[in-house]
């Protein structure tokens, strides 16, 4: 594409181009930092879009492209696949399309490597750039076949339950050792066709064997982590190929990825070593755990009881989990509220960190159903608030909302932070039944004094509780 | 100093930036900020670029035609659905229009 330019531009085209990956470079950092608040998260997103945009026009100009007939055919179908997926996909369904997009993203990097490294004479690869080839392989096709696991646990393809083998983790250690060892040999002797193939194949096998043991409630961790993966892909790409736009954008991303990561242990209070190697958290309560203890009592309540409680308080607290989304539950939802908000009901959102299937999915449901972001109040906002709350709505929650995480210091959930609700006056749990959570264990707010259950599915539920508040004068 | 280094220094230093950049988002948008972070790791579509371009060698260039294709679905895909995410955050006085 250079050769219709000045021989006097094209002298200095390729300082030209790395002056325009600098602009390219900026426009990410601003981007990703107006990507830091609602009110301009939008326009962030576009500016990295921009970025990206540029980067890849200046690239075209660069000497090494000669012919454009598999770019051109390459982007057609990429985009063609990628704006479908895009378009079409359920916001419910969006870790999974998350850890999907990712996926493609790491395996690009692993590929590009791949043909970096078939395009030269093995043994004329300089050794710096085979550790680099070696590394963005090895981190590419783990990030590719991890996504794709973990892409098929949160679709259901693969079952959610931890699946695990005796001396899991030893072999996957060995594995890991085995793959270094490789990159190693490959630095050593490049000409060995079976080293580099030995290397892809362990390193896509380790993404599978990685991802497999891990639980169906633990995946968001895990596409942070690959999300985090698949930048450091990119940037070791950024390396073989030697370009620092590339170097830049990926180690960004991989600092983000460690960030929410760790954001995610924390708020489900594990670490990050016992979410990849405890094997623990299947799909969800639907069989495991104990059975609901029968001695206690709880209060069962009506839809015209609710109406009229929520009708007559000064402030009411939603506490979503993720069964509302389930149940698509969350229009329903803005329909209660707008009721009570004309009656003047103070209504507030409390969301819970991992009240959704990945770190902030359920603002993102809420967002769907026009609930506006400025009524989404974090755990950390609203716990205070509770005390002088007359009416915590609780729909579709259970683990996040139990006080056994404060109480019993034996419990698998004890020390994860919690919604405080039962310091409100009154607290009504939407539930279909008294089964236990994802945790697997009782929760005891459901038989506290001040609590009362509203049995049912949560869209019908809150069906009915809108038709009893129309009701209410 | 050896390229590798220099380049080293622009991981490490890009990493820090990374890590100020993010570690002051509010939860409300950890879910299009890991969407929106994911599109941007497929500027690796720009190594794709450049494998799938040359005339050298003939099986890389099938190799990068791949690799644009797997970039391409991530870069094109990431942005939109973060941008469909992000369109329907609003602020309460916008609703009642």
């Amino acid at each position: 594409m250079s050769d219709f330019l000045p021989p006097s531009i094209q002298s200095i085209l390729p300082d030209l181009i790395q002056l325009v990956y600098l602009v390219a470079t900026g426009i990410f950092i601003v981007g990703i930092k107006r990507l830091g608040s609602p009110a301009t998260a939008r326009s962030g997103n576009q500016l990295a879009a921009l970025g990206m945009f540029i980067g890849v026009i200046v690239t075209l100009f660069d000497q090494q492209i000669i012919t454009y007939e598999y770019i051109i055919a390459g982007i057609v179908v990429g985009a063609a696949i990628g704006a479908t997926a895009a378009k079409k996909v359920e916001m419910t369904a969006m870790p999974e399309m998350v850890a999907i997009f990712n996926g493609f993203g790491g395996g690009a990097s692993a590929v590009v490597a791949w043909g970096e490294f078939s395009r030269f004479e093995a043994s004329a690869i300089a050794t710096q750039d085979l550790v680099t080839i070696g590394l963005s392989i090895l981190i590419g096709s783990i990030t590719f076949t991890g996504s794709f696991i973990a892409f098929g646990k949160l679709k259901g393809f693969i079952s959610g339950n931890p699946i695990t083998f005796p001396g899991h983790n030893i072999f996957n250690g060995l594995l890991t050792v085995g793959t270094l060892g490789l990159v190693g040999w490959l630095t050593y002797d490049p000409t060995s066709q079976l080293t580099f193939w030995l290397l892809f194949g362990i390193a896509l096998l380790l993404g599978i064997l990685t991802v497999i043991p891990i639980g169906g409630a633990d995946m968001p961790v895990v596409i942070s982590l690959l999300n985090s993966y698949s930048g450091i892909a990119a940037s070791m790409a950024g390396f073989v190929i030697n370009n620092n736009l590339l170097i830049i954008s990926g180690a960004l991303v991989g600092a983000a990825g460690l960030i929410l990561t760790n954001i995610m242990c924390k708020a489900m209070n594990r670490t990050l070593g016992n979410v990849l190697f405890g094997a623990f958290g299947g799909d969800g309560g639907s069989t495991s755990g104990p059975a609901a203890d029968t001695d206690k009592t709880v209060r069962e309540t009506t839809p015209d009881d609710v109406a009229l409680q929520c009708a007559y308080s000064d402030r009411v607290v939603i506490v979503p989990g993720y069964g509302l989304a389930v149940a698509q539950a969350q229009h329903v939802l803005k329909e209660v509220a707008d009721k009570l908000e004309k009656r003047s009901v103070e209504v507030k959102y409390g969301i819970h960190p991992v009240a959704g299937r990945m770190p902030g999915h359920m603002n993102v449901l809420l967002a769907e159903a026009d609930v506006p972001y400025d009524q989404l109040y974090d755990m950390e906002q609203i716990n205070p608030e509770f005390k002088s709350t007359d009416v915590v709505l609780i729909i579709g929650a259970n683990d996040v909302v139990n006080p056994v995480a404060k109480t019993e210091s034996g419990s698998p959930i004890y020390g994860m932070p919690i919604m405080d609700v039962d310091e409100a006056d009154r607290t009504i749990v939407f539930k279909r039944s008294l089964s236990p959570g994802f945790a697997g264990i009782d929760n005891p707010l459901f038989y506290k004094e001040s609590n009362q259950m509203f049995f049912g599915d949560a869209k019908e539920s809150l069906q009915s509780l809108s038709q009893s508040l129309a009701e209410v004068d | 100093m050896s390229g590798l280094i220099f380049n080293l220094f622009i991981f490490v230093l890009a990493s820090f930036i990374g890590f100020e950049l993010i570690s002051k988002v509010p939860p409300t948008l950890h879910t299009p900020l890991m969407s929106g972070a994911n599109a941007i790791s497929g500027i690796t579509i720009l190594g794709a670029l450049i494998v799938a371009g040359q005339v050298d060698h003939q099986v890389a260039q099938y190799i990068g035609f791949v690799a644009i294709v797997f970039a391409t679905i991530n870069v094109v895909g990431g942005f939109m659905v973060t941008d469909r995410m992000l369109e329907m955050f609003k602020k309460k006085d916008k609703k009642n229009e």
